[in-house]
C-alpha cells in the first residue's frame, strides 16, 4: 500500500497537519481523523449531498474529494459554520419551520442553502429547489426546507429580521 | 368531529391555559442535529472497536462449495475472518413466522449463509479489521467457490411445477395465502350495469434511509453483558431477539438508540447482518461496528411493494359500487423476514381494499411467494399504497365507464360520516371516520371546479393536465392484534415515567423512540401541559432499554396515540402527587390548587403560591418539615395499550394536479393536496410535516423508484445514481388540511399520522396521469409511471 502523505490545511479556522493515505477521501478524513462527525456519509458516490462541505469557499462533495487534495486549502464544515454564527438565521428558520426530521441531511442542506444565499439575494422557490436538487432528504418532502430558505432569504434581503 | 381547532369552554387536562397541546412549538432536539452535533451510530467509536465488512454473494442462488480465508487473515490489520459455519455455534438460526397468519411458512435463516446463498447480497463471510478500509481490502481476497443454482425470480411462475422449489423442505414456493369472501360477490357483479377490471403492477422499491443501517455491538466479557448501539425503531424488540438467539437473558442485553438517520420501517426489523454483528462481538470479545454502505443498503435493506394485483369493480349507472374483487400476488424474497414476517403486506392489501366504501360485497385472494431476490417486508404504510392504488384506480375506471365525475362517484359511495361505528367487509372496525367532510374540505382547498375549467381550457391548447383523487384509510395505534397474538415478543403497549427533579424541572422516560417524527416534542408538550411546566424544563429520555419503561417503540403510526396517552396518564398521576404535597405545605387542599407557569397556583384565580422549585427543595432536602405521614412521590409511571379497538383507523383524501408531456412521457407534478383526520393533533406542524414527507415517499413510488432485477436475480440499479429517489427539483408544494375526529379510546384522542401521506399519494398521481391521458384513450395501471411506461401506453414507442 502507498505510504501516507503529510498534508497541512485549515479546518474551521484551525491549522491541521496530518498524515493521510492517498486513497482517503475528505469525508472519512474529517469524520475519522478529525472527529468532525457533522459531515455525514450517505451514498459515498456523490449523489446524496449529505457530505457537502466548503473548500476554499466552494461547496464540494467531500466523498468525491481526496484528503490529499485539500493540502493548503481552507475547509469549513457544519461545526465551523455553526460556531461562527454564519448560518444562525438559517438554522433558526429550519427550527421554526421544522425543516428537518432525522437531521442526517441537514448539515449538507445548510451548506448548500448558504451557498445559494451567498450567490443570490432573493431566489424564488423554483430556484431554491433547483439549487438543492443534489441534496437528498427522505423525511421532509422538501417543502419545509424550501420555506425555511425562502424566509431566510427574504429576511436577509431586508425584510423583517 | 370538528373542522377547525375547537375552543372548548370547559378546560380539561389537555386544554388548560398555556397548554402546548395543539400548538406548533419547535422540537427540542433540533439544535444538535442542525449543528452537526448529533450522535448517530455511524459516528460512534469505542476502545478496541473492530470494523466489520461482509463479503456478499454475487449470485442470486448458489451452493457454497468452499471458502478460503487464509490470505485475507494474513493481511495486516485484519482481526478475524469468520464464515457462517464458524459463527453458527454463537447464534442460533430463526424462522420468520407468526401463528395468527395461518399457514405462513418460511425456512431457517442463519446470520451468515452456511452452505447456500439465496439472494444476491446475502453475507457469506465477515471480515473484522482495525479499519473499514482494511476490512474491505481483505474481503477482496477471500476466495469463495460457488456452484450456481437456478434462480427463481418471476413471481408469476414461482408456483409452477416446473419452477425449482427454493426450500425443498417446505414443499413449494408458497409462503402464505389468504382468501376472503364477504357478501354476495357473484350476485352483485351479475347485477351490475358495468364491470371493469385491470391488472395493477407495482415496482419493488425500498426505503433508502439517508443513514444506512448501522450497529455497534459491545460484548463485555467481564460483565457478561452485551450493549447494542443501533438505529432501531424498536429497542426492546431488538433486546429480546438478540438475547434469544445468543442464549442470553434479556437482562444481559442493553439496546441504546441515539440519533437515527431515517427509518420508515427499514429499521424496525432484525437483519441477518445485524445478528452477525452481535454474535461477532461476543465471539471476538470486543466492540464491533457495522455500517452498511449504499450498495449493501440496496441489496439488503428490506424491499417492499412488489405486487401484481388483478382487480375488478361492479358499478350501477347511478354510480353505486356493487362489489370489489382482487387477486394479489407478491414475491417476498427467499425468507419471511424476522420477526414481523413478510406476509403482513399482502394481508393488509386484503384487509384494506374497498375500505373507504359502503359496499359489503368483497372477494379477495392474496398469495405470497418465495423468490431469489432480496427480502421484502414492512415499509412505511405497509400494504396501504397497494390497496389504495387498486381501489382508487378501480373507482376511477368505473367512473370513466359510466361517465361520472371521480369526485361524484366517491361521494355516492364513501361511508357516511354519521354511520359510525361500523365495520368493513374484511372485518376492520371503524370507530369514527370523516370521508365526506375530508372530501368537502379538499374541494375547497383545491378549488376543484376552477381546476377542472383550467384543465379543459389547457386541453384545447394541447396542454395535458390531470386531476387525480384518492380517498384512503390508514391503520394506526395497533393493539396486540398486530404481532403479540401471533407469538411475537413485540410489545404493543408503551410506558412513560415522569419525575420532578430537585430544581422543579421534569425528567420523562418513554419507551417510544425518535427518528425525527417528533416523539420527544410531543411527549414534552403533553407532560409540560399537564404539569404546567414550560417545555424547556422537560427533558425526555428515550431509546435505552436500561433507562426507559418497557414498550414497543415508534412504528405503525403508534408513537403519539399510544406513547402520548401513557405520557398523559403518567403526568396526571405526578400532578396529583405534586398537588398533595403542595396542599400539605400550604395548608390548603389539592382541589384548591393548580399547576401553571412552573409554580403552584390558586385554582380559583391563578395567583402564584409556590414555585415548583421550592416544592422540590422541601420534598427532597427538608422532608422533615412536612406534616407526619406525608411521603412525597414525585415520580409516576403509567403504561397504555388500546383494548377496545384492534386499530385506530384514520382516513383522508389526496389530490394530485400534474402535467404530462405526451412527447417525452415526463410528468411534472404541479401541486398536491391532502386532507387527513388523525384525531387530536398535539403539534399541527409536526403532523403536517409527517404528511408531507409521507406524500413524497409515495410520489417517489409513483414516478421514480424501482429495484430493477434481471432474470438471474441481479439487482441492476443498486446505487443512488440509477435508483431514482425524489429530489427537491421535481417535487411539488403540498397543501395539508385536517378534519379532527378524536378517538374516544384515549383521553388524548390522538391517532397516528405518519403513514397517511404515503398511503394515497401514488394512487392520486396515477389517477391524475390517466385523467390527463383520457383524450388519448390510454389507461395505465402500473407504477412507477416512467416516461417509457407512459410513451408505451400512448403508442409512441
Amino acid at each position: 500500500m502507498t505510504a501516507s502523505v503529510l498534508i497541512s490545511l485549515e479546518v474551521n479556522g484551525e491549522r491541521v497537519d496530518a498524515h493521510v493515505l492517498p486513497r482517503l477521501n475528505l469525508a472519512d478524513f474529517l469524520r475519522e481523523q478529525l472527529q468532525l462527525t457533522g459531515t455525514h456519509v450517505g451514498c459515498e458516490h456523490g449523489v446524496c449531498g449529505a457530505c457537502t462541505v466548503r473548500v476554499n469557499g466552494e461547496i464540494v462533495r467531500s466523498c468525491l474529494m481526496l484528503a490529499v487534495q485539500t493540502h493548503g486549502a481552507s475547509v469549513q464544515t457544519i461545526e465551523g459554520l455553526s460556531d461562527s454564527g454564519e448560518v444562525a438565521d438559517l438554522q433558526a428558520a429550519f427550527r421554526d419551520r421544522n425543516a428537518l426530521q432525522c437531521g442526517f441531511c441537514t448539515p449538507g442542506m445548510l451548506m448548500a442553502a448558504q451557498d445559494l444565499l451567498k450567490q443570490e439575494a432573493e431566489p424564488d422557490r423554483e430556484r431554491i429547489r433547483e439549487h438543492l436538487s443534489g441534496n437528498y432528504c427522505r423525511c421532509t418532502g422538501y417543502h419545509a426546507i424550501i420555506d425555511a430558505i425562502e424566509i431566510t432569504a427574504r429576511a436577509r434581503a431586508g425584510g423583517q429580521a | 368531529m370538528t373542522i377547525a381547532s375547537a375552543n372548548p369552554e370547559i378546560l380539561s387536562e389537555l386544554d388548560r391555559p398555556n397548554s402546548y397541546i395543539g400548538k406548533t412549538v419547535p422540537r427540542p432536539n433540533l439544535e444538535r442535529l442542525m449543528q452537526g452535533r448529533g450522535l448517530y451510530v455511524s459516528d460512534m467509536e469505542l476502545p478496541r472497536m473492530g470494523h466489520l465488512v461482509f463479503l456478499r454473494s454475487p449470485h442470486a442462488h448458489a451452493r457454497i462449495a468452499d471458502i478460503d480465508t487464509v490470505a485475507a487473515k494474513q493481511l495486516p490489520g485484519v482481526i478475524a475472518v469468520v464464515t457462517g459455519k464458524e459463527l453458527a455455534p454463537v447464534i442460533t438460526p430463526w424462522v420468520g413466522v407468526l401463528s395468527h397468519l395461518k399457514g405462513l411458512k418460511s425456512a431457517a435463516q442463519h446470520a451468515i449463509a452456511i452452505d447456500r446463498v439465496c439472494w444476491q447480497g446475502e453475507a457469506v463471510a465477515a471480515i473484522v479489521a482495525t479499519s473499514r478500509a482494511v476490512a474491505e481490502d481483505a474481503a477482496e481476497i477471500v476466495r469463495v467457490e460457488y456452484e450456481e443454482l437456478e434462480a427463481v425470480t418471476d413471481m408469476r411462475t414461482a408456483l409452477d411445477p416446473a419452477t425449482p422449489v427454493i426450500h425443498p423442505s417446505l414443499g413449494d414456493n408458497l409462503a402464505f395465502e389468504r382468501n376472503l369472501d364477504a357478501g354476495e360477490v357473484d350476485t352483485a357483479f351479475a347485477g351490475s350495469d358495468e364491470v371493469v377490471e385491470a391488472d395493477f403492477i407495482f415496482g419493488r422499491h425500498t426505503g433508502v434511509t439517508l443513514e444506512p443501517r448501522s450497529v455497534l455491538a459491545d460484548w463485555n466479557a467481564a460483565e457478561a453483558r452485551l450493549t447494542i448501539y443501533q438505529g432501531t425503531q424498536a429497542p426492546h424488540m431488538v433486546q429480546n431477539i438478540a438475547a434469544l438467539h445468543l442464549g442470553l437473558g434479556e437482562s444481559q442485553v442493553r439496546v441504546v438508540c441515539k440519533d437515527v438517520g431515517g427509518s420508515f420501517g427499514i429499521k424496525v426489523h432484525i437483519y441477518a447482518d445485524e445478528m452477525a454483528t452481535y454474535a461477532l462481538s461476543k465471539l471476538l470479545r470486543r466492540p464491533i461496528k457495522f455500517v452498511a454502505d449504499r450498495v449493501e443498503s440496496f441489496n439488503t435493506d428490506i424491499h417492499a411493494r412488489d405486487h401484481r394485483c388483478w382487480g375488478r369493480i361492479g358499478v350501477g349507472r347511478d354510480g353505486i359500487i356493487t362489489a370489489f374483487e382482487i387477486d394479489d400476488l407478491t414475491g417476498i424474497g427467499p425468507y419471511s423476514m424476522y420477526p414481523r414476517t413478510s406476509a403482513i403486506e399482502a394481508n393488509q392489501v386484503v384487509n384494506l381494499v374497498g375500505g373507504p366504501y359502503v359496499t359489503r360485497n368483497y372477494r379477495a385472494r392474496a398469495r405470497v411467494v418465495f423468490q431469489n431476490k432480496n427480502v421484502m417486508c414492512q415499509y412505511r404504510a405497509v400494504g396501504h399504497p397497494i390497496a389504495c392504488s387498486v381501489t382508487e384506480g378501480l373507482v376511477d375506471l368505473a367512473a370513466a365507464k359510466i361517465g361520472m365525475d371521480p369526485v361524484e362517484i366517491r361521494r355516492r359511495n364513501l361511508i357516511a360520516d354519521n354511520a359510525y361505528p361500523c365495520a368493513s367487509p374484511s372485518g376492520l372496525r371503524f370507530e369514527l371516520l370523516s370521508h365526506h367532510a375530508a372530501m368537502n374540505k379538499l374541494m375547497t382547498m383545491m378549488d376543484y371546479d376552477a381546476l377542472r375549467a383550467e384543465q379543459a381550457e389547457l386541453r384545447a391548447r394541447k396542454v395535458h393536465r390531470g386531476i387525480g383523487i384518492a380517498s384512503f384509510i390508514e391503520v394506526t395505534n395497533p393493539s396486540a392484534a398486530f404481532y403479540g397474538v401471533g407469538g411475537a415478543r413485540i410489545s404493543s403497549q408503551d410506558g412513560v415515567a415522569v419525575r420532578l427533579d430537585a430544581q422543579g424541572s421534569v425528567i420523562c422516560q418513554t419507551s417510544i423512540t425518535e427518528q425525527g417524527q417528533g416523539s420527544e416534542s410531543l411527549t414534552a408538550q403533553i407532560v409540560g401541559s399537564v404539569l404546567g411546566v414550560s417545555m424547556e424544563r422537560v427533558r425526555i429520555i428515550l431509546g435505552d432499554t436500561d433507562n426507559t419503561p418497557y414498550g414497543g417503540g415508534t412504528w405503525a403510526s403508534r408513537g403519539a396515540g399510544i406513547g402520548g396517552e401513557a405520557a398523559l396518564q403518567a403526568a396526571k398521576i405526578l400532578r396529583r402527587n405534586i398537588l398533595d404535597v403542595a396542599a400539605a405545605i400550604l395548608q390548603s387542599s389539592p382541589n384548591e390548587l393548580d399547576l401553571a407557569g412552573n409554580a403552584i397556583v390558586n385554582a380559583s384565580d391563578g395567583s402564584p403560591r409556590m414555585e415548583l422549585r421550592e416544592l422540590a427543595r422541601i420534598a427532597y432536602f427538608r422532608p422533615d418539615t412536612l406534616p407526619p405521614g406525608i411521603q412525597p412521590e414525585l415520580m409516576a409511571t403509567r403504561h397504555f395499550v388500546p383494548r377496545e379497538y384492534p386499530f385506530a383507523f384514520t382516513n383522508g383524501v389526496q389530490a394530485s394536479w400534474l402535467e404530462v408531456d405526451t412527447d417525452t412521457g415526463f410528468v411534472k407534478l404541479l401541486r398536491h393536496w391532502v386532507v387527513e383526520d388523525c384525531g387530536t393533533m398535539i403539534n399541527p406542524q409536526l403532523v403536517d410535516e409527517q404528511i408531507r414527507g409521507g406524500v413524497v415517499q409515495g410520489l417517489g413510488a409513483a414516478l421514480l423508484e424501482k429495484c430493477i432485477y434481471d432474470e438471474r436475480g441481479q439487482l441492476t440499479n443498486a446505487n443512488m445514481a440509477d435508483y431514482l429517489v425524489p429530489m427537491s427539483g421535481e417535487m411539488p408544494d403540498i397543501d395539508v388540511g385536517h378534519v379532527v375526529s378524536p378517538t374516544s379510546e384515549t383521553e388524548l384522542g390522538a391517532k397516528g399520522a405518519g403513514e397517511a401521506g404515503t398511503a394515497g399519494a401514488a394512487a392520486a398521481v396515477a389517477n391524475a396521469v390517466n385523467d390527463a391521458l383520457r383524450p388519448f384513450g390510454a389507461v395505465i395501471t402500473e407504477i412507477p409511471l416512467t416516461p417509457r411506461v407512459i410513451l408505451t401506453a400512448l403508442g409512441r414507442i
